[in-house]
């Protein structure tokens, strides 16, 4: 499954993509499919799983807490998978984000193999760059899974034409230079990183969708991010839905039902 | 003498950052792509500064003039009698701010300054990283944040204040371990928002290419001076050469000058400390597996799931589950020999050079004169006296003291230090 097959869709409808993100096994691995499940079901079109991990330099303390609870629960690489596999079982395109060393210590063919078998789509690697990536992007070309790379307002033309000819699935435009976590306006340097990388992505011929994530948290911004990318990306903001109402996970659910469904209206609005 | 020339050797990282190679070596760059501009920045400012003779110059001028180099090669008498054969001791302690740092971080903000950057950010364990770098950025007017774990600030609060005075501001991380390791984590997502501005200095010969290369560029001289010392004074090379390995930037300052002569033995003496058989201890080498962490392949303390697993070390310098990763392909290589040094170990030679040569190290350098002495003792043996051992002695122990007061009961009438450490001194 590629998450292509979503972006066709929210074209045909004229609208960008709505892309949700929760890490695996918060508050436990049960309650993590849960509310990726309500994520499905209020509206996004794609859903990235995180990959708990000890040491996540590109995550603010929101995605950090909770991946850190989700690790002091116990969490393994194989509850990741088991996530995928009920999550993918939706029919939603569904990718894997990880740090690098959990998918090297797993084995990068070994993973690859797995999470093409629980139905995953592909990869988001935040800290693995194309040009650091020749195992992964093998491994993963032998199993038809996406590989998601990030481009980033820093990044020069060359490295943007280079990261976007090794993505499949879409391409992760960072809208600020800075890490996860919602913020109050939208980046002033999203728009301009969009605008280069859909020239790379014209300049190949090709139509793989470009995305835009870091600091999104309501509709309104989901619909002014929509008005230019192919797709939003939402992830501290559902994290924190999550964190606010640790002890009453019903209350939790609903919450992050009404806010999916607002980013949902939002990417029509854009 | 001149201590900074950007020279090479068999051992050297390629153009990416590879020791070894990219298929099975170590090294590389495994950071967010919204890092990867400025270290390329940062890779191009460096090799242009090593290849500038005006900006070696400089940098050697402010060495010997400010941070009090080259420092000495110090022939320790006393412990030499005590094993049988030459100790050496290269006396990074007596360095402005008492350890060998102060020559990577003069490196790295005399760049920062030719780079245009106005700011600085640190991590720092044990705190000397941090003094350094706020040292530094005193010296030379840039704005300085430190990262420290607030394990950290608490063990090390003398060192929080040495910075404060200086005009740095701590900033104590509560994530993770909130140790060393999340402190580099930490000044890393600081770095991510405010690259266009400020420069990291990376405290020790770990982390994303260049960094590995440039710390050790930077400190590289220690290595360089104790050579040409040694070759003057005594006419040959040492037959071993020894340091604490925790990141490894005093290590990797001292092995280089020595990597191309093959008859010199290089030995890094890890943390192991309660014990390498035991979960509590920082031995990256002896006891990890091959890994990414903080942007480099190298070996790191992790358990099945690639988790990193927390050290342990009673030298909060030292207390970091990853090493810098030229150490792990000179121990992939067999170059080096890397092995555990027990908190008990290290303690006791901290007592045994202090009683014998009136030297107090750091705990970090006392994991070096611990594993130095075992190897002097075995040359002693296959060479007789004219043997040499050459330690690098890292830096001073007054940020110790309050370790030491607690392990040793310091301060009482009846403190005993150790056996080994009290009895008397041969010669």
């Amino acid at each position: 499954m590629t998450t292509h097959i979503a972006f066709e869709k929210a074209r045909a409808d004229d609208r960008a993509a709505l892309v949700g993100y929760l890490p695996a096994g918060y508050p436990d691995v049960a309650g993590g499919i849960d509310a990726l499940r309500v994520l499905v079901d209020a509206g996004c079109d794609v859903i990235e799983i995180g990959l708990p991990y000890s040491d996540p330099v590109m995550d603010g303390p929101t995605i950090q807490a909770a991946a850190q609870a989700a690790l002091d629960g116990g969490v393994r690489t194989t509850d990741v998978l088991r996530t995928v596999e009920a999550v993918a079982a939706t029919g939603t395109p569904t990718l894997v984000m990880t740090y690098w060393n959990p998918v090297e210590r797993y084995g990068v063919e070994r993973f690859a193999a797995d999470l093409a078998s629980a139905g995953g789509a592909g990869l988001i690697t935040p800290d693995l760059t194309p040009d650091s990536a020749p195992e992964w992007i093998a491994a993963a070309d032998r199993h038809d899974l996406d590989k998601v790379f990030l481009v980033a307002p820093s990044s020069t033309e060359d490295r943007v034409a280079m990261t976007v000819a090794a993505c499949r699935g879409f391409v992760y435009a960072t809208a600020v230079m800075g890490v996860t976590g919602t913020r109050t306006t939208t980046s002033d340097l999203a728009g301009p990183l969009v605008a280069r990388t859909r020239a790379a992505v014209a300049g190949l011929g090709s139509d793989l969708p470009v995305c835009v994530g870091l600091g999104v948290s309501n509709g309104d911004q989901a619909a002014e991010v929509a008005s230019y990318a192919d797709g939003v990306i939402v992830g501290s903001a559902f994290v924190r839905t999550l964190l606010d109402h640790a002890d009453d996970r019903a209350a939790g659910l609903r919450a992050l039902a009404a806010l999916t469904e607002d980013l949902a209206r939002g990417v029509r609005r854009g | 003498m001149t201590t900074q020339v950007a020279r090479t050797t068999s051992y050297d990282a390629d153009g990416q950052g590879w020791f070894g190679g990219p298929e099975t070596g170590f090294g590389g760059r495994f950071m967010p792509e919204a890092l990867i501009a400025a270290l390329d920045e940062l890779t191009v400012a460096w090799q242009d500064a090593m290849a500038d003779p005006a900006f070696v110059a400089e940098f050697d001028a402010i060495l010997r003039e400010y941070a009090g180099l080259p420092s000495p090669l110090y022939l320790a008498e006393r412990l030499s009698a005590r094993v049988g054969c030459r100790v050496l001791l290269k006396r990074e302690d007596l360095n402005h701010t008492g350890a060998h740092k102060i020559r990577n971080v003069l490196g790295q903000a005399l760049l920062t300054k030719r780079m245009g950057k106005t700011r600085v950010i640190a991590e720092t364990g044990a705190g000397q990283h941090g003094v350094a770098s706020a040292t530094a950025a005193a010296y030379f007017g840039l704005d300085c944040t430190v990262y420290m774990g607030s394990v950290d600030t608490r063990r090390q609060a003398l060192n929080v204040a040495r910075m404060n005075l200086l005009g740095a501001k701590v900033v104590p991380v509560e994530s993770g371990s909130a140790t060393l390791k999340d402190a580099i984590n930490e000044a890393l997502r600081d770095w991510v928002a405010s690259v266009d501005h400020t420069a990291y200095l990376f405290g020790t010969a770990a982390g994303p290419h260049p960094f590995p290369s440039m710390v050790r560029d930077f400190t590289r001289g220690i290595g360089d001076e104790a050579r040409a010392q040694c070759l003057e004074r005594y006419g040959v090379l040492p037959d071993a050469i020894a340091a604490c390995v925790g990141g490894g930037s005093n290590a990797i300052g001292l092995f280089t000058a020595f990597l191309d002569d093959a008859d010199v033995a290089i030995y890094g003496f890890e943390p192991g400390g309660e014990g390498v058989d035991t979960p509590r201890h920082a031995a990256t080498i002896h006891n990890g597996d091959r890994g990414v962490l903080h942007g480099a392949r190298t070996y790191v303390l992790q358990d099945e799931d690639g988790q990193t697993i927390e050290s342990h070390s009673i030298s909060a310098g030292l207390d970091y589950p990853g090493v810098g990763p030229q150490h792990a392909h000179l121990a992939a290589t067999g170059r080096a020999t890397y092995l555990p040094v027990t908190d008990a170990e290290a303690m006791e030679a901290m007592a045994l050079l202090s009683r014998t040569e009136g030297i107090i190290p750091a705990i970090e350098s006392a994991h070096a004169i611990a594993g130095a002495l075992r190897v002097a003792e075995r040359l002693a043996e296959e060479k007789g006296p004219e043997a040499t051992v050459l330690v690098n002695l890292s830096g001073r122990g007054d940020k110790d003291m309050g370790t030491a007061i607690e392990y040793f009961g310091l301060g009482r009438e009846d403190a005993e230090v150790s056996d080994r450490a009290t009895e008397d001194p041969v010669g």
